[in-house]
């Protein structure tokens, strides 16, 4: 026995050394791609389940006994409860809104802000983009209360201007350290030619540097608007109307009734939430990633 | 317009600050001052529709003595502690894993970073059904292999709902370290790992001695982020169980949300928000120059 095992062992140690390039294949199998898979099915596991719950009939939900991971028999029942019998449709009307909007100010903000910091070189602009840098550090979850008292006096609870003017709030500090790093790379060569022949800073912004920043101009917005399709504790806090609310919010504060759990609508629900941003990042993959590691590089 | 330089130069102040102007209001206006009001909100006794009094300390002081606040105080330190080693150590592996000459590389990289894009609080409702305790199911797999006898009570446990909400998180959070960590990988020459093979170097030894100096001023930045989203969590939580069982998983963010809004006390759950900033200043503190001392103590460029 403790022969054969240190043949075994003996046999190992000769093929690591030397005829590496022979066990290369089966070993990447075991140390890459197993992992790599049992990484992917678990990311991807729980959109696997939203996606089955979704069309799954009541009847094979609440069964203990058939196969929960696959649809014997698939239903809309729960997608047209959704859209007939709630106010969904509106919340996904709300939140592309409040998105939309939220994203254009925060970029036009954040273009102006990013250039003069970057370009302008203002007194005291090395000042203004540390303070930006760190208004991005600082956590919505200890700013809800004083924004909520905020809305209620500026009467401005239970509308969505409340979440179109706080989202710029976490939007426009991240937009503007992106789009400054962009800028950086911009050469100045290009708008001193342009202030020689006479073209005044505007004119320079919205000719020279904005068409050559479109990359950062994309993933400045695609990360905006994700970050606002996906925002959840002031959307709770500042609304409370079922029709003036956004996805996120709707989905978990109403769509949860009393103590039966009606997972089917649930989970049709957080997948129609999900798929426009899955979508939309699936079109823009390289941008969204450049902005998120430029952001952290920086 | 750009006649002499003192006039260039005062067009550059001015227009700076004209063009600093919308996002500069939005700020102060939005972020500023609410962070001043919430921190003066505080010391105060303000109710929903009634404006406080000045009580000086006297928040702190029940918060300090109040059972559920420290035990918030404790979760949350336990919940960031082990979620973002968890958080690291998966996400460094993922890294690691995709820096390998992999086919559809790009692909399988947009797949990973696809819990990160869609929302938490949907995300959330996916784990909460996973971890029904009725129809959960992992537990149902877990019987059919004859593992388990007894369908698990994920989220009705104080320990059980502690590991499971850190489960969440960590399945929320690996994407986003391991993709900025990969960013980080592929800047390493490969000249490096050339020279440290030649050397004789063992693949663990380039890790340990190559890969990892280089990777960790990027590591500083990631993990910094990553405590910060961590210890501030709040949507993952407030789905899940909403600070239960037994306030076993409340969060100071939570207790904060549970205390002010739905209870009214604005004074009370704004003293428990700021109480966090110290430990949040903390946490960036040692996971930054902690971090970052150490990759200048191994001869790190000091970026």
């Amino acid at each position: 026995m403790s022969r054969a095992h240190a043949a075994a062992a003996d046999g190992q140690a000769v093929d690591t050394q030397g005829m590496n390039y022979l066990t290369s294949l089966p070993r990447r199998v075991v140390t890459v791609w197993v992992p790599l898979t049992v990484f992917l099915i678990v990311l991807l596991f729980p959109f696997y389940w939203m996606a089955m719950t979704a069309f799954k009939p009541d009847g094979e939900l609440l069964s203990r006994a058939a196969n929960p991971f696959w649809i014997h028999s698939p239903t809309l029942a729960h997608v047209k409860h959704l859209l007939f019998d709630t106010s969904y449709p509106s919340w996904l009307w709300n939140t592309l809104l409040v998105s939309v909007v939220a994203t254009f100010v925060s970029i036009v903000c954040s273009v102006l802000a990013a250039y003069a910091i970057e370009r302008l070189r203002f007194r005291g602009s090395r000042y203004v983009g540390m303070a930006i840098f760190l208004a991005y550090l600082v956590p919505p979850s200890i700013l809800f209360i004083p924004l909520a008292k905020m809305v209620t006096e500026l009467h401005l609870f239970d509308t969505r201007l409340a979440l179109i003017l706080t989202y710029p709030t976490f939007l426009i500090p991240f937009c503007t350290w992106l789009l400054m790093g962009y800028f950086k790379s911009i050469p100045v060569e290009l708008e001193e030619c342009a202030l020689i022949d006479g073209a005044s800073r505007l004119q320079i912004l919205m000719r020279i540097v904005l068409p050559l920043a479109v990359p950062g101009l994309i993933s400045a917005g695609i990360f905006a608007f994700t970050l606002s399709w996906n925002e959840f504790i002031y959307a709770l806090t500042f609304i409370s109307s079922s029709e003036v609310k956004t996805v996120p919010v709707g989905v978990v504060t109403e769509l949860v009734e009393g103590d039966i759990y009606h997972w089917g609508p649930l989970m049709a629900g957080a997948l129609f939430g999900s798929l426009p941003v899955a979508i939309l990042y699936s079109f823009f993959v390289e941008y969204y990633v450049s902005g998120l590691t430029g952001a952290v590089k920086e | 317009m750009a006649a002499s330089t003192s006039r260039l130069l005062d067009s550059r102040n001015a227009l700076g600050f004209a063009f600093m102007v919308p996002a500069g209001v939005l700020l102060l206006v939005f972020l500023s001052y609410p962070l001043g009001l919430g921190t003066w909100l505080g010391f105060t006794d303000a109710k929903i529709g009634r404006p406080g009094a000045w009580i000086g300390l006297e928040n702190f002081e029940y918060l300090w003595g109040d059972s559920v606040t420290r035990l918030a105080l404790f979760n949350t330190i336990f919940y960031t502690v082990v979620a973002s080693i968890i958080k690291f150590g998966l996400g460094l592996w993922l890294a690691l894993l995709l820096n390998k000459n992999l086919p559809f590389k790009s692909i399988v990289r947009a797949i990973v970073l696809l819990p990160f894009i869609v929302p938490t609080a949907l995300s959330a409702l996916a784990f909460w059904w996973i971890y029904d305790a009725q129809f959960s199911v992992i537990s149902w797999a877990l019987t059919r292999m004859g593992l388990i006898h007894q369908y698990i009570d994920f989220l009705g446990d104080p320990w059980n709902a502690r590991f499971s909400t850190i489960a969440a998180n960590v399945w929320r959070g690996v994407p986003f370290v391991a993709i900025t960590l990969l960013a980080g990988l592929q800047t390493i020459s490969p000249s490096y790992y050339e020279a440290a093979s030649l050397d004789g170097a063992t693949p663990w030894q380039q890790f340990r001695y190559v890969t990892l100096p280089l990777l960790t001023p990027i590591i500083a930045v990631v993990m910094t982020f990553s405590v910060l989203f961590t210890f501030t969590d709040f949507q993952l939580i407030y789905v899940l169980t909403r600070g239960g069982p037994l306030n076993a998983t409340h969060l100071m963010a939570t207790l904060s949300f549970q205390r002010a809004i739905p209870g009214g006390s604005l004074g009370e759950g704004a003293a428990i928000a700021t109480a966090m900033v110290p430990f949040l200043l903390a946490a960036i503190l040692v996971s930054y120059f902690g971090l970052q001392r150490r990759a200048w103590q191994q001869g790190g460029a000091d970026k």
